[in-house]
């Protein structure tokens, strides 16, 4: 009896006849032997897939889950100068207390200090306690007008822009505006964005990732928090 | 049936000599209990066979010249096994709450149940304790150069083993959610996030979004206490396979031994 055709044969004839399979009948070119053991595997396979891709796509979700805008106010117009920022507490996470809120500087829009070309309809400069380098708490020095974070020496000046240590970028800003409130104008903050070095707007990144040059594209946009 | 051999007892507390009329052979009950242990043994093995496969673990061969060195995987397994037991029960009162409550019952632990602070002490020093004995291990099996053929699998498992080591690390700095807990932990992430391309998304994997939240917390325990340890104690077993099946390497300065026939030549 000629051997019978290896499944890893290319040249495997489609009659049957071929396929010398013993007691084969018209049009079998598979061995059931072959046939069941595929069948075996492809039933673990799917029993398989049926709960790690749905453990997966569980476990990367909140990849994809985008963040919902929000205003906080934080105070009145009058409570905030135009040369010197003012500490507030907004919540950046909601629902677990005082673990997700976090310090943001906020003073009036100046218009002999602010002078870069792209934020136009921002009426308050609000600027996030959160080191462009890793993400430690920067502090707001007045007599040095500098923002200065603890952990690997981060420099920011006035407008959050580096001026010295490792930080790849400005420290990030968030959007304001006014509201009246019982006739009172009250200062809101909105979401955040990041700057690159030239106080241009983009989709809030990480700290740790610049978005001068190929930056922006290195370290993209993400749907979990865009502007 | 074999029996055991007796063990060294004063002889005022020694068994009396059996009488006359007992003494004709009978197996009584007392040496069944003697010898209880033994059939307890026999019976289990006569059904799983496994008294082959744990000689073949425990008496093995190992080269002249083994010395202390070689018991620092052994160590580095006890400090895992300190940890997964110290970890099981500190479990027993962690919750895993980010508005208050993992901090709250850490504290509890540490200042309310009795020997609490002493377990999370084995637990948060054996970590580190862990850590050094996975590097001194690491130090011995390369200057000892045991990571070469056939082993290099073992080197392999092992740099595994290193790698999911430093994930409970990482994960476990979290869980008493204080200061240090969060800030370390958002550098962390943002460390993580430095990478090109897909740093961003993976820094949004391990926060469970854009910030740490409550998300992060009860990923990072899941990760800690589930996921990891599973994968680490399975990987011990493939290393300790590998290393009764391959057996250990000889110190590097030990001499081949001769072969006789040369010897008996030279001579």
């Amino acid at each position: 009896m000629p051997p019978l055709a290896s499944k890893h044969d290319k040249h495997a004839s489609k009659y049957t006849l071929d396929r010398n399979i013993p007691g084969a009948f018209e049009g079998e070119t598979v061995t059931r032997r072959h046939f069941m053991t595929g069948s075996a595997h492809a039933a673990g396979a799917v029993a398989a897939l049926s709960f790690t891709l749905p453990a997966l796509g569980f476990a990367i979700g909140p990849i994809f889950k985008s963040k919902p805008h929000v205003w906080e106010t934080v105070g009145p117009t009058d409570m905030f100068p135009d040369n010197n920022y003012i500490p507030t507490v907004i919540t950046l996470t909601p629902g677990i207390g005082e673990a997700g809120k976090g310090l943001v500087y906020v003073r009036q829009k100046n218009p002999a200090i602010d002078t870069d070309p792209y934020d136009k309809n921002t009426p308050y400069i609000a600027i996030t306690s959160r080191c462009a380098h890793l993400g430690c708490p920067v502090r707001w020095v007045p007599a040095a007008e500098r923002f200065i974070c603890p952990c690997h020496g981060g420099v920011y000046d006035l407008l959050g822009r580096r001026v010295a240590g490792p930080p790849p970028r400005p420290l990030d800003r968030f959007y304001t505006r006014v509201v009246h409130v019982d006739g009172t104008p009250m200062v809101q903050i909105g979401s955040r964005f990041s700057v690159n070095s030239e106080l241009r707007r983009f989709s809030p990144r990480d700290p740790g990732e610049p978005i001068d040059g190929l930056g922006q594209y290195a370290y993209p946009s993400r749907p979990s928090i865009r502007r | 049936m074999p029996k055991i051999p007796t063990p060294p007892i004063p002889a005022p507390l020694k068994a009396p000599p059996p009488r006359p009329q007992e003494s004709n052979g009978a197996v009584r009950p007392v040496d069944h209990a003697a010898n209880a242990g033994t059939a307890v043994v026999d019976w289990v093995d006569e059904r799983t066979s496994l008294s082959g496969a744990a000689r073949w673990m425990m008496f093995r061969k190992v080269p002249k010249g083994t010395n202390w060195f070689y018991t620092l995987g052994s160590a580095t397994m006890f400090a895992f096994l300190n940890q997964a037991v110290t970890g099981v029960f500190l479990a027993m009162y962690y919750r895993p709450d980010a508005s208050g409550g993992a901090y709250e019952s850490i504290r509890y632990v540490t200042d309310d149940v009795f020997l609490g602070q002493f377990v999370r002490g084995m637990h948060k020093w054996g970590s580190t304790v862990m850590v050094v004995l996975v590097f001194l291990h690491m130090g011995r099996t390369f200057f000892f150069g045991a990571y070469k053929y056939p082993r290099e699998l073992n080197w392999v498992i092992g740099v595994v083993l290193l790698i999911l080591t430093m994930v409970m690390s990482f994960t476990g700095y979290l869980l008493p959610f204080d200061q240090r807990a969060f800030w370390a932990t958002q550098v962390g992430v943002n460390i993580n996030g430095t990478g090109p391309l897909v740093g961003p998304y993976l820094s949004d994997f391990l926060r469970g979004g854009s910030e740490i939240g409550a998300t992060t917390l009860s990923r990072f325990y899941a990760i800690h206490m589930l996921l990891v340890p599973g994968l680490i104690a399975a990987l011990i077993g493939a290393h300790l396979y590998l290393v009764a099946k391959l057996g250990t390497t000889a110190p590097p300065w030990s001499k081949a031994e001769k072969d006789p026939e040369l010897r008996e030549s030279e001579a």
